[in-house]
């Protein structure tokens, strides 16, 4: 027998050089750095996972994402006793926590993807495929949309755990373990990278559906800055304002009706949204994302046909009594952005799915009330979007609130009120007035559920202080104060554990 | 003129030996003993002659006569050397019972169970010592887990490599025949060899860590065809149900408790959802079951070339609802001998075609849970089953109607095998010590599935029905050629033998994929991706073997096998796995020669090295890509985009490798009355191939299969057979065996780390709850479990768990590691008791130490699954009014449960007629057996024999009466 006579090859899969083989294939590969936020794997909704050490189901970026940020959360509370849950509702995780670990794993898994096409569209690669002219030009884009995910999924974990591992397409696949980068360079990376890109990228809403922009890097660069001070000691609002405003001024409008932001057909009725994930329930099929938005939300007698997930319905998620009391009147008859259903605001039982008001913002529904196609009657095909002009709006007024120069409160006002006048129809809800506490529950009820609670509680020293409650934050059902350690959570104890570079976050 | 020959066969102590054979070579005519030890051949022309006599453990003797008319002989045969002389098979050769190096049983077909026995792995059952056969539950066809020493590995293969006829099985299976055993006839195999330690098992190399099992099938041994037919039929009942909540039980339930709405409206309340009918759900799915397994087989030697041929048949119906399983087998095997027996020729050829109906195993669960005051049939849409409906849907939270999962879903599958080899042993005409050995073997198999279910059906409601079907291939191909050498060195008092030898292994699997549809069969709701897929194995070996032996008592063996196999990158492809062992055997000194108490004494010892690379994926050692599927396509702009993901892999990956040492005992006395042996063991797997978390960042997963880690196993086996009582009409045969054996995992990281553990092992309810681990210090799946609080009189509290780490704060922290699912010590017990035509046996296990997580409890009986929040009512297993709890408490030792057991897997009754008259040789004999006969336990779950260590969706073992006919001609 000859030697080579052991070397095998799969049937269906490929190497590098065949997936990278055309500008066909580049197009393929920038769709797949989409794709992999949208999915759990790209088998779909199957048994697999693009990470390991939780059910596939629970692993997309959305449905960890959300949990991270809202579970803890004045906002929301979940009424499932799976390992882990119970721990982020009552704020007492562990290191272990396999969520926690999951957004984390998340993260870096598409960190990991985008240094790969990183790395197979050098200008070396695209020589020796080829690849010339007007097609490597269209990968010099590419490569500026890889390096916007890689820091927004940098942006992620800065947020949420501060100091983690280090890897760029500089690292190869291997066993080296990587180095741990601390928050403030973290910061600075990323910041530098939204700067570095920001000409490569395509002019506001002149890309296609789906794919990154200058509003996107803008929005992420305006979100960053809020954020500075928590991220490295030092306020940025000015930055903030700055960055805001370019998007504010990008050509962006705000939807006309609030909740068509939130059904299937919101592609087409507004020019709002910035940057969505984009779901489809024939062929992008998936336990997270905004299926899990839906599904969590309402329960089996809730009719689901009428959210579009006619056997849907896990019954899981629902509002703390807080995020009602936000609205002066949560029927939604005056303010139209209060989406809930039901009749109990309290939270007496955690495990009872009735105990809080149900949110029933995200439907797999159009604007007309017909339902997308889904072949299990319970994936979603709504697009959720990560950015939004709406954010902005906010950014832009709580920048100028804190004290940020290059704006107005002239203009932080109109922005704050054109979002008031969308809720109410009119302007019977307009403000007069705005000081920096206005923001945060202002941004509680136009930004509610949509991923952005934990960061601005933080932001607002309200995560584990005493001194603003929610049932069961710290465990206690009156609500009590935590360590100032969980405003970001731990580095998993599998990793810590795996790579001797990294130092576990002061106080786990 | 003729004559005849007559006479009896005695033992050495004067009893007839019923069965021994008895050959007139030169003339072709041989006859076996009736069960008084009586011969009788006729036709025979006079004048002097040689006949042999045989009989299993017996010296053959040979002795002239002459013969003139009615002559009579009586032949008395003796032991031999304590039973020793037996020949057993070993990897890639034979050697004699009595030098052996190596820690190996055998069970033969005179020591297996009858009756109801269709897999062939249950023969075994409960008959050597470390050998643990575990059926995987009640279904026909489906087959058993067996575990040798434990099994030694985490993430790859524990299942032992298995050996028929020389054709190793590649371990790959069709679809829709779940155990490779399953489809071979029992009926044709003639004795098992389990080799344990390295020893013996090194010869196999890479695939040998979890020992090795050689099955040798039946060949025709005599001059006259001997026709043999075996019927045996079957009833099954059902030995055990879960216990739940009558209708009864759950109306008193709802009332006391049940008395509030389940949404916002007050008028829904749980009362009102109450039905009036008394369903026993799992009445309704379990049925009683008949199966009839019949073969004929015909064996002889036809100018000089035995041959048999067999044919055999079984249908068997399931304990559930629609399970039906039909096997047809064929064999057919001849073995000319040429020049002058210088050249062998074993040519084998085996067949079988299944078809079996699969019933919808989600109905078992289903039973338990669904309410009982609810009646079978109602008037509705879904083809008037019963069913929980919101609306005009079924409700999507609810249990599905049991009969109607069962009914509804019609999954067929069809599978068709052959295997076979043809074996040609060649002694060389001038070196006649020398031999040259070929071996070609191929194992080719088809499987094919269908899946339908009804539009109307309420379980595919979403889809309008299902349409799929699936299709598979298998094609394995095996040549091995050796050399083997073997010499008496009468002036050394030495024997040498030796062996050297090739082998290469092709395993080829295809997988095709269809598209799948609505029960329309036009709307297509799922496209594959790719037609079909082809995952393939090489392996190519070498081997060689030394067995040398001094003075007819001290034998030296070593062995050594390098493998080379397609699943490992170039630098890791080879693996080389040496053993060495030494055998004393203290009978044979003269010190011993005169005792009369001890028949046999010898002592073991050995070190080996083995591999193991099965259970892990063909490619995993390559960088590639694989494409999406069709539902993880991604949209951008107006187009759905189809794409390549790069796999994590690991480039370095290799065998993982167990280094083993035994150290081991056979003993005998009384002339081997009492016999048996002991052996003492230690294993340690080094470069585990296990799936750990990887610094996150340096793959393309956080996890990754990889070479990390260690695991020991230690154990000790004992075995003792006793001929209790042997007299002429009577004798008890009892043998029994224990088996202490513990598995711990020493690391499981790169840089040693004691607090690193990884889930293996989810269970059923809320999504991803895990129970077990492997963790540094405990045993691989130990149970990981929060500390239960019980009030004073005894109940456990909801929710309320000791501080363990008494921080103060109770949570993730507090969980500890509970036991593990492996047994401490198993036992094993058979008899046979005969008294004249009568035999009556039995076979008994037992299990000490084993640790099963009660999921069924632990998901169902909870008050929240009673009054379910989705607005309908459960039922419950009675564990609920045990622990009062409303809502699961998944993760509570509460739900651990002691396991030990006792069974009684087998109980028969056997008549043997013999000979039916006095001039023909029809022999007749009659069986009657129990298979399940008892359980006992103090575990309150359906069986404590998990293998998993969960339980939850068990297929109930049946209660199997079995009628069994023997007829030879």
């Amino acid at each position: 027998c000859k030697k080579e006579d052991l070397n095998l090859r799969p049937t269906n899969d490929l190497v590098a050089d065949q997936a990278y083989a055309n500008p066909a294939g580049y197009k393929s590969q920038l769709v797949k750095l989409y794709a992999s936020y949208a999915l759990t794997h790209p088998s779909g909704a199957t048994g697999e996972s693009d990470i390991g050490g939780l059910n596939p189901g629970f692993t997309d970026f959305l449905r960890l994402f959300w949990m991270s940020q809202e579970l803890p959360t004045d906002e929301a509370i979940c009424g499932w006793n799976d390992d882990g849950i119970p721990e982020l509702d009552k704020m007492t995780w562990t290191s272990e926590n396999i969520f926690i670990r999951g957004l984390y794993s998340r993260s870096i898994y598409q960190i990991t993807v985008c240094n790969d096409f990183l790395r197979e569209s050098t200008p070396e690669k695209l020589a020796s495929r080829g690849i010339t002219g007007q097609d490597a030009t269209n990968v010099q884009r590419y490569r500026a949309e890889a390096r916007f995910l890689r820091a927004f999924q940098y942006w992620v974990l800065l947020d949420g755990y501060g100091n983690p591992p280090f890897v760029t397409e500089n690292d190869l696949i291997g066993k080296v373990a990587p180095k741990q980068i601390q928050r403030a360079d973290l910061f600075k990376y990323v910041e530098s990278e939204l700067k570095a890109i920001e000409g490569e990228l395509a002019d506001p809403m002149t890309n296609e559906y789906g794919r990154a922009d200058k509003g996107a890097d803008w929005s992420l660069l305006a979100r960053l800055y809020l954020n500075a001070e928590v991220y490295t000691g030092t306020a940025r609002y000015t930055d903030a304002i700055t960055y805001s405003s370019k998007v504010i001024n990008g050509g962006y409008t705000l939807s006309t009706v609030y909740k068509n932001l939130f059904l299937t057909d919101n592609r087409s009725t507004s020019k709002e949204n910035i940057l969505t994930i984009n779901y489809d329930g024939l062929h992008t099929q998936n336990d997270g994302g905004t299926t899990y938005l839906i599904n969590a939300a309402i329960n089996g007698d809730m009719k689901p046909g009428e959210f579009g997930v006619p056997t849907g319905g896990w019954g899981g998620n629902r509002s703390r009594i807080n995020l009602p009391k936000l609205f002066t009147d949560y029927s939604g008859a005056t303010d139209t952005r209060a989406l809930f259903f039901g009749t109990k605001l309290e939270n007496d039982d955690v495990n009872t799915f009735t105990d809080g008001l149900r949110v029933v913002k995200f439907r797999n529904v159009d604007s007309k009330g017909v339902p997308a196609p889904s072949i299990e009657g319970k994936f979603s095909s709504l697009d959720f979007a990560l950015f939004r002009l709406g954010e902005q709006y906010l950014i832009y007024g709580e920048a100028v609130a804190r004290g940020g120069s290059g704006g107005s409160v002239g203009q932080a006002l109109t922005y704050v009120n054109n979002l008031r006048q969308r809720a109410y129809g009119n302007a019977s809800g307009n403000v007069s007035t705005i000081n920096v506490d206005f923001f945060l529950d202002e941004r509680g009820r136009e930004l509610y559920w949509e991923g952005f609670r934990r960061t601005d509680l933080v932001r607002y020293k309200k995560f584990t202080e005493a001194g603003y409650l929610w049932p069961y934050k710290g465990g206690v059902k009156s609500g009590a104060g935590v360590a100032a350690t969980r405003n970001i959570y731990p580095l998993p104890l599998a990793d810590l554990i795996a790579n001797r570079n990294l130092a576990q976050n002061t106080g786990y | 003129q003729t004559s005849s020959l007559t006479g009896t066969v005695l033992d050495e102590t004067g009893l007839p030996l019923p069965g021994a054979s008895i050959q007139i070579k030169n003339i072709n005519k041989s006859t076996m003993t009736d069960a008084s030890g009586k011969y009788r051949l006729t036709g025979l022309p006079n004048g002097a002659t040689t006949v042999t006599a045989n009989y299993i453990g017996y010296t053959a003797l040979t002795q002239q006569v002459t013969i003139s008319g009615h002559t009579v002989l009586n032949l008395t045969l003796k032991p031999d050397a304590q039973n020793l002389n037996e020949v057993v098979v070993i990897g890639y050769g034979t050697q004699q019972k009595k030098d052996l190096t190596g820690s190996i049983a055998t069970v033969s077909a005179k020591d297996f169970q009858k009756g109801a026995i269709t897999s062939p792995d249950q023969l075994i059952q409960g008959k050597v010592a470390g050998v643990n056969v575990i059926s995987n539950g009640g279904q026909p066809g489906g087959g058993s887990t067996i575990r040798i020493r434990g099994g030694a590995s985490l993430n790859a293969s524990n299942d032992p490599l298995v050996v028929i006829d020389g054709v190793p099985f590649s371990g790959n299976t069709v679809n829709n025949a779940p155990s490779p055993l399953s489809l071979i006839n029992p009926n044709d195999i003639e004795t098992f060899t389990i080799l344990k330690d390295a020893n013996a098992t090194a010869i196999y190399g890479s695939r040998a860590s979890n020992g090795v099992i050689l099955i040798t099938t039946k060949k025709g041994s005599s001059a006259e065809p001997v026709i043999n037919f075996n019927t045996n039929n079957s009833f099954e009942t059902i030995a055990k149900t879960v216990d739940v909540l009558s209708a009864d039980q759950i109306r008193a339930y709802v009332n006391q408790y049940g008395n509030k709405s389940y949404d916002d409206n007050p008028d829904h309340t749980y009362k009102a959802l109450l039905g009036n009918a008394n369903t026993d759900w799992q009445k309704e799915i379990y049925k009683n079951a008949f199966s009839t397994d019949n073969t004929l087989s015909i064996g002889g030697i036809f100018k000089n070339v035995p041959y048999r041929v067999s044919a055999g048949y079984l249908d068997k119906q399931g304990l559930l609802i629609t399970d039906k399983f039909e096997r047809a087998t064929g064999t057919f095997s001849i073995a000319p001998r040429l020049f002058t027996d210088h050249l062998k020729i074993d040519l084998s050829l085996k067949g079988s075609l299944s078809e079996a109906r699969f019933a919808n195993e989600a109905a078992r669960a289903s039973a338990i849970q669904f309410d009982p005051t609810q009646p079978l049939h109602a008037d509705n849409q879904f083809g008037n089953y019963f069913e929980w409906i919101k609306g005009s849907v079924p409700n999507p939270n609810a249990p599905r109607n049991p009969v109607a999962l069962a009914e509804l879903r019609n999954n067929t599958g069809k599978t068709e095998r052959s295997f076979g080899n043809a074996r040609f042993d060649y002694s060389f005409h001038f070196l006649p010590e020398l031999h040259a050995n070929l071996n070609l073997g191929y194992d080719v198999s088809k499987g094919y599935g269908r899946i339908f279910v009804p539009a109307y059906a309420a379980q595919n409601a979403s889809t309008q029905g299902f349409q799929g079907r699936s299709q598979d291939t298998q094609n394995n191909k095996i040549a091995e050629f050796y050399l083997n050498y073997a010499k008496d060195i009468a002036s050394l008092k030495s024997r040498i033998d030796v062996t050297a030898g090739y082998g290469y292994y092709d395993n080829k699997s295809t997988g095709y994929n269809f598209e799948e549809y609505r029960a329309d069969g036009t709307s297509v709701t799922r496209t594959p991706a790719f037609p079909f897929n082809v995952e393939r194995e090489k392996l190519e070996s070498f081997y060689g073997r030394l067995i040398y032996t001094y003075a007819d008592n001290y034998i030296l063996s070593a062995t050594m096998r390098s493998d080379g196999s397609s699943r490992f990158g170039a630098d890791h492809r080879w693996g080389y796995f040496p053993s060495v062992g030494f055998t004393w055997r203290v009978i044979g000194e003269d010190f011993m020669k005169e005792s009369k108490v001890f028949s046999d004494m010898k002592l073991r010892l050995s070190y080996g090295q083995t591999g193991n690379k099965d259970g892990i994926g063909n490619y995993n050692y390559m960088a590639k890509y694989f494409r999406n599927t069709n539902q993880g396509q991604y949209q951008v702009g107006d187009a759905l985009y189809d794409y390549y993901t790069p796999a994590a892999y690991e480039p370095d990956l290799k065998w993982e490798t167990t280094s083993s040492y035994n150290v081991g005992l056979d003993y005998g006395f009384f002339k081997n009355r009492v016999y048996g042996s002991v052996d003492v063991y230690y294993k340690k797997t080094k470069d585990l191939l296990s799936t750990i978390d990887i610094p996150s960042g340096t793959n393309y997963n956080n996890r990754l299969l990889t070479n990390v880690g260690n695991m020991d196993v230690r154990g000790l086996e004992a075995s003792i057979n006793v001929l209790a009582i042997k007299t002429e009409n009577t004798s008890w045969e009892i043998g029994m065996n224990m088996a202490y054996n513990k598995r711990e995992v020493t690391n499981l990281t790169l840089d040693s780390d004691p607090n690193f553990k990884i889930d293996a092992g989810g269970i059923t309810g809320g999504t991803g709850n895990n129970i077990k681990y492997n963790a540094i210090g405990q045993a691989p799946g130990s149970f990981f479990v929060k500390k239960q609080i019980y009030d004073a009189s005894g109940m456990p509290l909801q929710g309320v768990y000791a501080d363990l780490d008494g921080n103060g704060v109770v949570n993730a922290d507090d969980k500890y590691f509970f036991h593990s699912p492996d047994p401490k010590f198993t036992f094993g017990f058979n008899s046979a008791f005969s008294y004249k035509k009568w035999t009556l046996s039995t076979v008994m296990r037992a299990n000490i130490g084993n640790y099963v997580y009660d999921n069924v409890s632990s998901n169902f009986g909870v008050r929240s699954n009673i009054l379910s929040p989705s607005g309908l009512i459960n039922n419950a297993n009675v564990d609920v009014y045990k622990t009062n709890f409303t809502n699961n408490e998944y993760l509570s030792d509460y739900y651990m449960k002691n396991a030990s057991f006792l069974k009684m897997d087998n109980a028969g009754l056997a008549y043997d007629l013999g000979k039916i008259s006095r001039n023909g040789n029809t022999t007749i004999r009659i069986s009657a057996n129990v298979q399940n006969v008892f359980v006992w336990t103090k575990y309150k779950g359906l069986d404590p024999e998990i293998t998993s260590g969960i339980d939850y969706n068990l297929y109930p073992r049946p209660r199997t009466y079995t009628l069994g006919l023997n007829v030879g001609f």
